[in-house]
């Protein structure tokens, strides 16, 4: 057991069945220096207040359930010491820019929708038959992609994105860095196909490279990275298609 | 059916975060870039007649002028480190199986702007 100490989450509080209007609501208790935030939320749940509401699943960085606004910044909340935290109460907030379900919860529909746009699956010219084995990589082939291969899901990156939130219709970080993912694959070749949607003006082109959204990422994936990345190479492929017609197959 | 709760961003939302007003100011920078380009248009169209161009050295020769230019200036070296900081995103090469650490990406567009902009003030001033 480690060292308690005393802690004020303030928790966004949004009940659509009585309440028109969020509000916050205070919820001081003594905790271990050894919790995060979600441990405290959990805590409140179980012993203060029941009726709060929030997303969580595996308290270990993996499943990406439990982002949540602490202290106006976009955080997985199992990962999220209180300890710190310099300030005695705690701001606790659903994500930014998803429309609010209850409480902490956000809806998701608009991302989940998003994310098979881009065809986040290989696509190679050519299915291999199975008796040729596997795809066989080398380990620099992997590392092209890798980074970008780390998503959770989690959406910290789409509440850290300014773009997104003025503009729901940009595609965002996370599903155009799962684009880049695939389109940097030694074993893949459905760039052009993907283009369509990664290459549209809601697409690449509405980035304005903010940047926020790698600073917020917790898997270090880099989606401005990948955002950059796309764009150049989309604008050289068209410039190819323009120059070559013929080579560039489109 | 429960009631969702939008939350559009508020106005001042680039105030709110130092990082959203280095982003702002960067955008801004841009304008600074553009007005630039039109003296330099403005430059262009009077050259080929005397009294266009008297009147454009004239105005260049003033101290809204001067002021103007150290102003952009200032404004466009801000823009320029911005997209500098920005070639390693973009830029991503590897050495074998290693990436090529980003700070020897910019460190080497900062040495290359630093040389040309050093090659264009000497023939200037030459």
């Amino acid at each position: 057991m480690g060292a308690t100490d005393r802690t004020v989450l303030d928790v966004y509080r949004y009940l659509p069945d009585n309440e028109s209007e969020p509000t916050f609501q205070s919820y001081e208790f003594d905790y271990q220096d050894n919790w995060v935030v979600l441990d405290a939320l959990n805590h409140i749940k179980a012993e203060i207040d029941s009726t709060l509401s929030f997303r969580w699943s595996c308290r270990m960085g993996v499943c990406g359930s439990c982002g949540m606004m602490v202290n106006g910044e976009p955080k997985l909340t199992c990962e999220t010491f209180i300890r710190d935290y310099d300030t005695q109460t705690i701001t606790i907030e659903p994500l930014s820019h998803f429309p609010v379900i209850r409480d902490l919860v956000i809806n998701m529909d608009d991302f989940m929708e998003k994310l098979p746009r881009v065809s986040p699956w290989l696509i190679p010219d050519e299915d291999k038959p199975l008796e040729d084995g596997e795809y066989l990589q080398t380990p620099a082939q992997v590392a092209h992609y890798k980074r970008f291969s780390m998503c959770i899901n989690c959406m910290l990156c789409y509440s850290a994105c300014p773009v997104y939130g003025l503009d729901p219709s940009f595609t965002g970080p996370a599903v155009l860095a799962l684009a880049a993912r695939y389109n940097l694959d030694s074993r893949d070749d459905g760039m052009k196909e993907r283009a369509a949607e990664v290459s549209a003006h809601e697409g690449i082109w509405e980035c304005t490279y903010v940047g926020e959204c790698t600073q917020v990422c917790p898997k270090d994936v880099d989606p401005a990275g990948a955002i950059q990345m796309l764009k150049l190479s989309y604008a050289l492929d068209w410039a190819k298609s323009v120059v070559m017609p013929r080579s560039s197959g489109s | 059916m429960t009631r969702e709760l939008t939350r559009p961003l508020p106005w001042n939302w680039w105030l709110k975060k130092a990082v959203y007003f280095q982003f702002m100011m960067r955008e801004l920078t841009s304008v600074a870039v553009f007005a630039y380009a039109l003296l330099i248009i403005w430059a262009l169209l009077s050259a080929a007649d005397a009294g266009a161009f008297s009147t454009f050295y004239t105005f260049l020769s003033s101290s809204l002028s001067v002021w103007l230019h150290l102003v952009i200036l200032v404004l466009a070296l801000y823009h320029t480190g911005t997209w500098i900081a920005l070639t390693p995103k973009v830029m991503v090469l590897w050495r074998g199986d290693e990436r090529v650490d980003p700070g020897v990406i910019a460190g080497a567009n900062s040495i290359l702007f630093l040389m040309i902009s050093g090659a264009v003030i000497w023939l200037v001033l030459m």
